[in-house]
C-alpha cells in the first residue's frame, strides 16, 4: 500500500500556524519582563546568528565553496541599515522594513562585486581571496571617518531589533533559502557542489549560479548585520573582523554542511553555550573548545549531518504507523483507511 | 575489398541524403608540444550509431572533450547542424544538442536518482527565481511535469522505482545507466557515450546494446560511442572510426574495419599478420 502523505496545502497550513503560535509565545515572553535584559539580548543574538549561519550554509553547504569573508557582508549591511535608520526619514515601521531591505541589497551588490572575480577560484584560494575582501571592507569602514565615525563607533542607532522583527527576518531567510533549494535553481546549485564538469555538461550555467548563490547569501548576511546594529545601538568596524567570519563558519560546520536545521540548532547552541558557562569564568573557553573538538571527532559531519528536519515527514510517519496499526487491529474492518 | 579512403565520409544509407547532424573538419589540439589529436574528420548522420575505437591513449576521450568544449580545439572546427561551435562553451554546446557521459562516472552522488535526471532537465524547465521562491502556480505545474518526465526517462532502463535512492549508492552498472538517462534528459541531438559498457558483465552489456538501439530509434538521435568491448561496437555501430596516436587511421562499416590491415596493426602490432582480424572480440 502507499505511504500516508499530507496534502501540500495542509502541510503549509500546519507550518504557518505553528510559526504564528511560536511568534505570539515568544513575543509574549520577551515583552512580559520575565527574562532579564541579558537573556533577551541573547535571544536576539541567536536570531541573527541563525540568519548568518543559514545564509553561509547556502554557499558552504549547498554550493560547496569556502568563503571566509561573511563578516564583511554583515558589516556592509550593518552600516547601510544603521546609517539609514539614523537619518530618520521614514515613519518607524516603514523605516525598519526599508532599512533591512537596503542593508540586504547593498550587501548583495558587494556579494556580486566580490563574487564575480573570486568565484573563478576554488578551495583554499577562494578562502584566502574572500578573507582579503572581508578585511578590506573592515579597513575601509574604519577609515571612512566622515561617514562611519571609524573606530570611535557609530552611535545612537535606533534599537529596531525587537523579537518580532528578528523572528520575522529569521523565518523569511530560512523560508527563502529553503524554497530556493527545493527548485530547479537549488538543484543546479547542488549539482555544482557535486560535480562542476558534469553540471556544465547538463547545461547548468555554473558561473551564474555561483554568483547568484553568493549574492543571496550576502543579502541575508546584510540583513543580519542590520539586525546586529539595531540590537547593539552602536557599531564599530572591529565587530566584523576575521574571527566573526570564523565563528559563523564554525556554526555551519558544527551544524552539518548542507543542513539548514543543523545551522539553526548550532547557532542556538553556540550562542547560548558561552552564556550558560559564564559561572565557570576563565574555564568556559576551554570547555567551549573541548565541546567543538569532541563533536568533530565523534560526528565529523556535524551535529545533524545532512539531515533536514521536516515536521510533516514525522507526522506522516506517525499517522501512517497509527493507520496501519488500526488496520491490523480492525482485522476485517474494511473501508477505514 | 579495396581500401576505403580514410577521409571519405561514411554515413548509413537512411541518412545518406539528409544533412549531417555533426561534422568535424580537420579537428586538432596540442597540449604544449604534444599533438593529442590531429586532422580528425568525421561526419555523423542524424540517426546514426557511430563508434570510435582505438588503443588506450589514442585520443578518443580528448575528442569528446573537444566536441563538448571542455577543451577548445587548436585547429579545425566542429559543426552542429551546420553551425560552427567555435564560440561555444560546454553549456552552450549542451543547449545546441550535445550531451555526454563520462569515462570515470560523474554523477551527482549525494543527490537522488530522480534529482540527477531533474538536473538534466534543468533547461527544459523555465520558471524563474522569484517564481520558485514565492511558489507560483507555474512552479508546481512545471515541477510536476518535470518529475513525471524524469520518471518516464528512467523507465528506459527500468529505474523508475529507485528514484529516491542516492545516486552514489547505486551499483556501478546502474550508475552508468543513470548517466545515460541524465544525458538524455537534456534533449540532445547527438549523444556521446564514453565507454558505456565499462565494468558491465556480458548480460548487462547485451541489455545495454539493446537499449542504445532503442534510444536511437525512439529519440531519433545520433549516438557516438567510445568503447573497448568489440562485441558491442561491431554489434550496433553502423560506422566506425579507428583512432591511433591522435589520427584517424580508418573509417568504415564494422566489416570493413575488421578486415583493415592498418587497424589490425594498431591493435596487435606488426609481424602478426597470421592472427585473424576477428580475434579482437573480448579485448
Amino acid at each position: 500500500m502507499k505511504a500516508f502523505t499530507i496534502p501540500t496545502p495542509v502541510r503549509y497550513g500546519i507550518n504557518t500556524a505553528l510559526l504564528i503560535l511560536f511568534l505570539i509565545a515568544g513575543n509574549a515572553i520577551t515583552q512580559s519582563g520575565l527574562l532579564g535584559r541579558a537573556q533577551n539580548a541573547i535571544i536576539i543574538q541567536v536570531g541573527f546568528f541563525i540568519i548568518l549561519a543559514v545564509s553561509l550554509n547556502l554557499v558552504t553547504g549547498y554550493l560547496g565553496q569556502l568563503p571566509l569573508g561573511h563578516a564583511g557582508f554583515m558589516a556592509v549591511g550593518a552600516y547601510a541599515g544603521a546609517l539609514f535608520w539614523r537619518a530618520h526619514i521614514l515613519p518607524e515601521t516603514l523605516s525598519i522594513v526599508v532599512g533591512l531591505l537596503l542593508a540586504g541589497v547593498v550587501a548583495a551588490l558587494f556579494g556580486i562585486l566580490i563574487g564575480v572575480p573570486a568565484l573563478r577560484l576554488r578551495g583554499d584560494y577562494l578562502a584566502i581571496i574572500t578573507l582579503g575582501f572581508g578585511e578590506i571592507i573592515r579597513v575601509v569602514l574604519t577609515n571612512l571617518d566622515s561617514i562611519t565615525y571609524g573606530a570611535r563607533g557609530l552611535l545612537n542607532i535606533p534599537r529596531h531589533s525587537s523579537f518580532l522583527v528578528v523572528y520575522i527576518c529569521v523565518i523569511i531567510s530560512c523560508a527563502v533559502i529553503h524554497t530556493l533549494m527545493k527548485s530547479r535553481h537549488g538543484r543546479a546549485i547542488l549539482s555544482i557542489r557535486e560535480n562542476e564538469i558534469a553540471a556544465e555538461s547538463c547545461g547548468v550555467k555554473t558561473t551564474y549560479y555561483k554568483v547568484m548563490a553568493f549574492a543571496v547569501s550576502a543579502f541575508f548576511a546584510g540583513i543580519a548585520g542590520a539586525l546586529f546594529a539595531g540590537n547593539l545601538g552602536i557599531l564599530v568596524p572591529a565587530n566584523f573582523d576575521f574571527m566573526t567570519s570564523i565563528n559563523i563558519l564554525m556554526i555551519v560546520v558544527l551544524g552539518g554542511l548542507g543542513s539548514m536545521f543543523g545551522s539553526v540548532v548550532a547557532a542556538a547552541v553556540l550562542t547560548f553555550l558561552p552564556f550558560v558557562l559564564q559561572p565557570l569564568a576563565d574555564y568556559r573557553m576551554i570547555i567551549y573548545s573541548l565541546m567543538l573538538i569532541i563533536v568533530m571527532i565523534f560526528k565529523p559531519s556535524g551535529l545533524m549531518g545532512s539531515y533536514d528536519f521536516s515536521l510533516s515527514r514525522i507526522l506522516e510517519k506517525v499517522i501512517g504507523k497509527a493507520l496501519s496499526l488500526g488496520r491490523d487491529k480492525g482485522g476485517k474492518n474494511h473501508g477505514k483507511a | 575489398m579495396g581500401k576505403r579512403d580514410p577521409k571519405a565520409p561514411f554515413v548509413p544509407h537512411r541518412d545518406a541524403y539528409k544533412a549531417p547532424i555533426m561534422e568535424c573538419v580537420n579537428l586538432g589540439i596540442d597540449f604544449g608540444g604534444l599533438t593529442a589529436v590531429n586532422d580528425f574528420c568525421i561526419t555523423i548522420g542524424p540517426t546514426e550509431i557511430c563508434g570510435l575505437i582505438g588503443p588506450n591513449g589514442a585520443g578518443k576521450t580528448t575528442i569528446f572533450n573537444l566536441l563538448t568544449k571542455v577543451y577548445q580545439p587548436t585547429r579545425g572546427s566542429v559543426y552542429l547542424q551546420g553551425i560552427d561551435t567555435k564560440d561555444m562553451n560546454s553549456v552552450k554546446a549542451n543547449k545546441a544538442g550535445l550531451a555526454r557521459t563520462f569515462q570515470n562516472i560523474r554523477l551527482f552522488k549525494n543527490m537522488t536518482v530522480a534529482e540527477n535526471v531533474l538536473v538534466g532537465l534543468h533547461n527544459s524547465i523555465s520558471y524563474g527565481l522569484g517564481e520558485a521562491i514565492l511558489r507560483f502556480p507555474s512552479y508546481w505545474r512545471e515541477e510536476r511535469i518535470a518529475r513525471s518526465r524524469a520518471l518516464e526517462l528512467l523507465e528506459i532502463f527500468d529505474m523508475q522505482d529507485i528514484g529516491d535512492q542516492k545516486a552514489g549508492s547505486l551499483p556501478y552498472g546502474a550508475q552508468r545507466r543513470l548517466e545515460i538517462v541524465r544525458a538524455l534528459a537534456t534533449a540532445p541531438k547527438v549523444l556521446l557515450l564514453d565507454e558505456p559498457a565499462a565494468g558491465m558483465n556480458p548480460a548487462e552489456t547485451e541489455e545495454l546494446m539493446e537499449n542504445i538501439q532503442k534510444i536511437n530509434k525512439v529519440f531519433k538521435i545520433a549516438i557516438l560511442l567510445i568503447e573497448h568491448d568489440m562485441k558491442l561496437v561491431m554489434g550496433i555501430c553502423e560506422g566506425i572510426g579507428v583512432l591511433n596516436y591522435g589520427r584517424l587511421i580508418a573509417k568504415g562499416t564494422p566489416a570493413e574495419i575488421q578486415r583493415n590491415p592498418l587497424v589490425v596493426e594498431a591493435y596487435l602490432g606488426k609481424g602478426q599478420s597470421d592472427s585473424e582480424s576477428g580475434g579482437e572480440d573480448s579485448a
